[in-house]
């Protein structure tokens, strides 16, 4: 009995021969595998977005695949967040289809699509925990969610194990959002999104507006929660550092009003450690964070 | 000469041209605006019945909206009542009926002003805190944090706070007006003297149980009517605190002319339906 290799295979490793489902093969250690390929997490298909009728986000392809961190980077108002709400359908895209795990989120009806979400989990920038609840209460909801039965004193120890694990004391439960600072709401935040063991993690600008040591405790609470759970993320930043210490991946996005007709949006695609070989002059002067070359531009294309 | 004619025609021309396009924009706008809390209505009435509403949500919307506006619409019943006594009383002792005081406040009390009068202060105070907090969540991202785990927000949302202004505000309004025909009572009678026994008499005689019931069918609308269009605007809010206020003083002006309006209607067809099934319009007073 052959193997199964359920990983995000687009070859085989016997090379150059057509791949299908359930071709068995033999891998580079001379054992006999049966190729299972895998759909990415997340995939972006044309993906568009117009609001006013102008284009934030204009025939963008993206595949994320399983157990990668991807950091999507790029200056204010590319359309680094709006691809990230798109990607979970809270905004509907103009054009294109976002699949996750081959579903075609756009082909499902309400129930289905809150289904779907349950298997994802959003950080977002401010926390956007639920104010009339508890800390403990907002751990618990997405728990709920999923399953509506689960006891009290299983909730509980849930909510205390997610509160140790993003480093806070369980008697922050009892506490309400109002009176935590920015970086614990954050990680109150983390350890909602984290409740629920979802395949893929969004992450929007979770560093912004932290000092550097709650940024590092939340760069490491990424790390973990992609080498611990196993969890596919996508992370939105302006921080280089934190792009390169947390992504595999990284991904540049343009802005769709400054790029020339036909031109792509995304300007770099390609392994975190390589971004600062790029020749790209878009991508040199966000990485080395050259001010000066682009305020000359602005001021340039104002004067205009 | 001619050229300064022509400049000057030309100029009325751009005026005229200019304000069609501004009318034509606000027309369209308004019929977008309609559109869409059509549809946001039929989305709240699909979510009423596809799926039962959580009970910790509705009764803490019932809590909100019916408990604590109490107090606000017992005073507002009274002062209507005690204000309707004030006014009319003048009026009818000039031409001697000062005994059938009794029947023109409380018939104007059930009938409009006990519904409308709650109705508007309803919206002052439940529909401007709905939009307010919708709004408050809608900028803070919670909205989008709710639909992200899964539930819908307009099932999670709105459907409660429909459902608890659908029951709370006919009771409210019941308080109202009972409120009310006691503040007008007290009033008539001990302060102005008018003799208790007859104006409970034409009291009773003016005042029908369709009239009670018609004030109630009204208010009805006036809560899915108030719950729906300031679920809408802080479901819809502009972001920042300007947006969120915004949206408090867009939900109540949009309700309170929305409650004038389905007031007219229901007045009338509530008035044909009287007249189908007793035979007659309504009574008079005098």
């Amino acid at each position: 009995m052959a193997d199964e290799d359920d990983r995000n295979l687009t070859e085989p490793e016997t090379g150059g021969e057509p791949v299908w489902e359930g071709q068995v093969y033999t891998s580079a250690d001379g054992t006999r595998r049966v190729l299972r390929r895998r759909p990415p997490v997340l995939e972006a298909c044309h993906l568009g977005v117009e609001f006013d009728d102008r284009y934030i986000l204009h025939d963008i392809n993206l595949k994320v695949h399983k157990g990668e961190t991807l950091a999507i980077i790029g200056e204010s108002g590319c359309g680094k967040t709006v691809f990230l709400k798109t990607a979970i359908r809270l905004i509907a895209p103009t054009e294109g289809t976002v699949l996750f795990s081959g579903i075609d989120l756009g082909e499902l009806n309400s129930r289905q699509l809150s289904e779907v979400r349950t298997r994802i989990g959003f950080v977002f920038q401010q926390a956007a925990l639920f104010d009339s609840m508890s800390i403990g209460e907002n751990i618990m909801f997405p728990i709920l969610q999923m399953n509506p039965r689960t006891s009290r004193s299983e909730l509980q120890d849930r909510v205390a194990d997610l509160l140790l694990e993003v480093g806070m004391t369980p008697e922050v439960a009892d506490r309400m959002p109002v009176e935590l600072s920015g970086g614990m709401r954050k990680r109150v935040g983390f350890a909602r999104a984290l409740a629920a063991e979802p395949e893929l993690m969004l992450y929007d600008e979770p560093t912004t507006g932290l000092d550097p040591i709650m940024s590092d405790v939340i760069n490491e609470l990424m790390i973990r929660a992609r080498d611990n759970h196993k969890v596919t993320g996508i992370v939105v930043t302006h921080d280089m550092k934190s792009a390169k210490k947390v992504a595999n991946r990284i991904v540049m996005f343009y802005p769709q009003s400054r790029l020339d007709e036909g031109e792509s949006q995304i300007v770099y695609d390609g392994p975190a450690d390589d971004i600062d070989n790029s020749k790209d002059r878009r991508v040199t002067q966000f990485v080395e964070g050259i001010a000066g070359e682009r305020l000359m531009e602005m001021t340039h294309t104002r004067s205009e | 000469m001619a050229h300064e004619w022509t400049a000057e025609k030309s100029t009325l021309l751009d005026w005229l041209i200019a304000l069609a396009g501004k009318i034509g924009k606000s027309l369209n706008d308004r019929i977008i605006f309609a559109g869409q809390l059509a549809a946001f209505s039929f989305s709240t009435i699909y979510w009423l019945f596809a799926r039962p509403a959580k009970k910790e949500t509705m009764v803490a919307a019932c809590y909100r909206i019916g408990v604590q506006s109490l107090p606000v619409i017992m005073l507002t019943g009274t002062f209507i009542g005690m204000v309707l006594a004030v006014q009319t009383h003048p009026q009818f002792k000039a031409v001697g009926l000062e005994s059938r005081l009794g029947a023109a406040i409380n018939l104007s009390l059930v009938k409009e002003l006990g519904p409308v009068l709650a109705a508007t202060m309803l919206a002052g105070r439940v529909g401007s805190a709905i939009a307010a907090e919708l709004g408050t969540m809608r900028v803070t991202e919670q909205i989008d944090a709710l639909a992200s785990m899964g539930p819908n927000p307009i099932h999670y949302l709105v459907v409660p706070r429909f459902i608890a202004c659908l029951i709370m505000i006919p009771g409210l309004t019941i308080m109202a007006d009972a409120m009310g025909v006691l503040g007008g009572a007290f009033f008539s009678i001990k302060l102005l003297g008018v003799d208790w026994g007859y104006y409970w008499e034409y009291s009773r005689n003016a005042v029908a149980l369709y009239d009670v019931f018609a004030g109630m069918f009204k208010s009805i609308f006036f809560g899915g009517a108030i719950a729906l269009i300031s679920c809408y605007q802080g479901f819809n809010c502009d972001a920042g605190a300007e947006g969120v206020g915004k949206a408090s003083t867009k939900s109540f002006v949009v309700s309170f002319v929305m409650i004038l309006i389905l007031d007219l209607i229901l007045g009338i067809f509530l008035d044909k339906i009287h007249v189908v099934w007793f035979g007659g319009g309504p009574k008079a007073v005098v």
